[in-house]
């Protein structure tokens, strides 16, 4: 750790964030020291990017203090808190593509002559002087859609350094990048703490969090968990920190024996999005897919249900290989996709819960050439019944009902289907506790009822907590398969970070 | 849910905001103009506004579908000139046959450029509007058409006769709108239409074929445009290369008038057939208080961009939108 004064370049006392129906923040505490790289951790949903968003002026806080070297200030909104000297690098890219290195990186404040056009002269040298604080080797004119992906990252960096930045907040940087470019990238990070910035550091992977920050402080379910210097703990204490020890209890106990396998993929691979996947469903066993976001979970599921054509390997139903054309197909063939988004994937806003959930099947609901109200409001009433959904009518509009309910009205569409498989991707995302108690168990009993499930989550306690295997991917690929009975929350997290057993051990 | 009650009274509100000044217009004509509520003058406005209902009800089952249809009103020109210059020609029945067949293949264009390639309906439909503006002179050499003896043809009926005592472009608006509307609310088509123009993505994962959805939405959109062509040639009995120019906005205006959102998943064919017998009523009250004709475009459009701002601002309980 490089020398720091006595007043933190940030505080955070006390944060408090309400978003109507959940507490995402109840009362975090930071503090970032000058010249100091302060991870901050937690499983997605602890709250790490609304508190970064509160630091950054995207949110206002309902309680508590920001102080900044001291005093307290207010962030009205982003230009206002990196005019304070917070910025905050996002995840996902925010450049302009089309537009230069120079350009983008003093969007908003080009500097201009007495005229109004655009100083070029100065604007490429402060931008050039910039980007060898960097050592980046391109330049200021450079077409930002020319551009990699970790350059563009430079360049959203070069942005923060316009400014005299006290904090800058690096949120996921490495999530796109190449072994090669995260090296660059930490020199940049370590360079930026010799200067004596004080570094926030989002990160789900352990090996970066240890070789690269000095503190780390951990958030659980929006509270905050305390704070370690990184030297004095391990990777198995943090674990515990960030998961609860609550969780080896929640693990799925349920011994259900399985039956035939119903789906199994041998060598499945579709371009660069996940490579020679093999895995076996049987009936009434639950598979949970647990792995980062970009793991290539998601997209193996969209390939069983025929949105995505594969460039290899097999998919067998029942034993039999098929080629699923589409996603009619696939539904013709028993398999039904709870998908990732219920709102951009899963549900019709506007439409009302019964149609909605008979959507998939309306065509064979017909008498004659008209939808027989009596047999869909008979499935409506059948699943509402099944799934204890709440909502007035069915002739409710389904964006009016809570998160919980319209992601049942989405479950309820595809087991009206009655799959052979069914493909359940985040269901528990953005709902509250309550309702994912529900939707857990209710995953449980259709696998009782011989259901072939695949359950994908982001949420380490809920793939434990409904899964009779686990399967970890990381980057496209599957690194290890667990039965329940030896899964280990350590081991799912090293698999998932790329570590292999082999050398895990 | 409290809110959600509120917002459906405000809503309410709104819709009735322009069925009660469409009132108010009403009473305002008939209190100022002798012949305005006279039932011949009422259902001669009906007659008058059956050529844009039919057309309205093929564009409101495209706009559900997420989708604009801005060439209706070329694609009128080109049929009704086609029918009308055939009809000497190849005689009646074989003139709408290839008419029909015509304008079906103009759909298919439509069809295949928004469903099949994904291109943007508006860019689409405004090229087409334009090309087949072009196809129709290419097609006439510039000439207007018409028909020699139009006494002596059944085809000057479907424009000109009665059944009951009630036009026959009446009797087919309104037999078409009722058949639409059946479709549109009760069979599996109609629900795939709002699916899709609700939200294409869930349609796709419903397993809904968005590509077929959207052609087929064209196709009947070409189909009611033929239908349309036969009841204005067989009226005028005759066609100039032009005579379907504007007929795309007034569509529109009946067609947003109703309530049906340009976002697409929403309306009703209904409500569209009473878009566009208000915006008949009113252009026909104008005219009859003595403004000149070119006062009711004004008056239109003022009407049409109020309706729209007030169905916005009860969606969002406010007039001026919260965000700058």
């Amino acid at each position: 750790m490089t020398e720091h004064s006595e007043t933190p370049a940030l505080r955070l006392e006390g944060i408090v964030k309400t978003f109507p129906g959940v507490r995402a923040l109840d009362g975090v505490d930071l503090e970032v020291r000058a010249g100091e790289v302060h991870a901050l951790l937690g499983e997605n949903g602890a709250g790490k990017s609304t508190l970064m968003k509160v630091l950054a002026g995207m949110h206002q806080p309902n309680e508590g203090r920001i102080i900044l070297e001291g005093r307290e200030v207010r962030m009205a909104n982003p230009m206002d808190a990196k005019a304070q000297g917070v910025v905050l690098i996002h995840q996902e890219l925010s450049l302009c593509d089309g537009l230069s290195v120079a350009e983008n990186v003093y969007l908003g404040e080009l500097p201009h002559t007495k005229w109004g056009f655009v100083d070029w002269s100065t604007l490429h040298a402060r931008t050039d002087e910039i980007l060898k604080k960097l050592n980046c080797n391109f330049d200021a004119r450079t077409r930002v859609s020319d551009l990699s992906i970790a350059r563009q990252q430079m360049v959203e960096i070069a942005r923060a350094l316009t400014v005299d930045a006290k904090v800058v907040v690096f949120d996921e940087p490495t999530a796109s990048l190449t072994d090669a470019e995260k090296v660059v990238l930490f020199d940049v990070i370590k360079d930026l703490r010799a200067r004596g910035v004080g570094i926030v550091y989002i990160s789900h992977r352990m090996d970066e969090i240890f070789s690269l920050s000095d503190r780390l402080s951990v958030l659980r379910d929006g509270s905050y968990r305390g704070t370690k210097v990184t030297a004095e703990t391990d990777e198995d204490e943090v674990t515990r920190m960030m998961i609860g020890r609550s969780l080896t209890h929640e693990k799925n106990t349920d011994t259900v024996e399985p039956g035939a396998v119903a789906l199994e993929v041998r060598g499945l691979s579709c371009g660069k999005l996940f490579r020679d996947v093999s895995f076996e469903v049987r009936r009434g066993e639950v598979v949970g897919f647990y792995g980062l976001v970009g793991a290539g979970r998601t997209e193996i599921a969209e390939t069983l249900f025929g949105l995505r054509t594969p460039t290899a390997g097999t998919i067998l139903l029942d034993g039999e290989e098929v080629r699923i054309s589409g996603p009619l197909d696939a539904i013709s063939r028993g398999i039904s996709l709870v998908p990732e988004s219920r709102k951009e994937q899963g549900l019709v806003l506007g439409m009302s819960c019964r149609d909605n959930m008979t959507l998939p099947q309306i065509g064979d609901l017909t008498t004659g050439p008209f939808v027989s109200n009596g047999a869909e409001i008979a499935i409506y009433d059948q699943y509402r019944d099944r799934l204890d959904i709440r909502s007035p009518s069915w002739r409710q509009a389904v964006g009016n009902l809570s998160g919980g309910n319209q992601q049942k009205i989405v479950i309820g569409k595809w087991l009206a289907m009655k799959p052979q498989v069914l493909i359940v991707d985040e269901p528990t995302r953005g709902i509250d506790v309550g309702a994912k108690g529900e939707i857990h168990k209710l995953i449980r009993t259709l696998a009782s009822q011989g259901y072939a499930v695949i359950v994908i989550s982001s949420e380490m306690p809920e793939v434990l907590h409904v899964s009779d295997r686990v399967i970890a991917m990381y980057s496209g690929e599957v690194i290890r398969s667990f039965g329940v009975g030896e899964v280990t929350e350590d081991s799912l997290v090293q698999a998932i970070s790329g570590i292999r057993p082999d050398r895990a051990a | 849910m409290a809110s959600a009650r509120l917002k459906g009274i405000g809503s309410l509100l709104a819709r009735q905001g322009i069925l009660i000044a469409f009132a108010l217009f009403l009473l305002g004509f008939a209190a100022f103009s002798d012949s305005f509520s006279d039932a011949d003058n009422l259902m001669q406005v009906v007659r008058q506004s059956a050529i844009i209902g039919v057309i309205a009800i093929g564009v409101t089952v495209v706009v559900i579908s997420g989708n604009l249809d801005l060439s209706v009103g070329s694609m009128l020109s080109f049929a009704t000139v086609m029918v009308v210059d055939l009809h000497d020609k190849i005689g009646p029945v074989p003139a709408i046959a290839v008419m029909l067949v015509a304008v079906l293949v103009l759909g298919c264009i439509n069809g295949f450029l928004v469903g099949v390639l994904k291109l943007n309906s508006l860019i689409v439909t405004l090229g087409m509007l334009s090309a087949i503006q072009g196809l129709t002179l290419i097609y006439s050499g510039g000439q207007n058409v018409d028909i020699a003896d139009q006494e002596a043809t059944w085809f000057s009926l479907i424009g000109r006769g009665s059944f009951l005592g009630i036009a026959l472009p009446i009797w087919i608006f309104g037999t078409l709108a009722i058949f639409m509307h059946v479709v549109m609310s009760t069979t599996a088509f109609g629900r795939r239409v709002y699916a899709v123009g609700g939200n294409p993505t869930a349609s796709v994962f419903s397993g809904i074929r968005r590509t077929h959805v959207v052609f087929a939405a064209y196709m009947i959109s070409a189909l009611c445009v033929g239908i349309a062509a036969l009841i204005l040639g067989s009226r005028v009995g005759g066609s100039q290369n032009n005579v379907g120019q504007g007929y795309e906005l007034q569509v529109l205006a009946g067609v947003i008038l109703g309530g049906t959102s340009l976002l697409g998943g929403s309306g009703t064919i209904l409500k569209t057939v009473i878009g566009v017998l208000i915006l008949g009523f009113i252009q026909n009250g104008l005219l009859l208080l003595g403004f000149a004709y070119y006062v009711q475009w004004l008056v239109t459009w003022v009407v049409i961009i109020l309706a729209v701002w007030l169905d916005i601002a009860a969606k969002r309980g406010r007039l001026l939108s919260p965000i700058a």
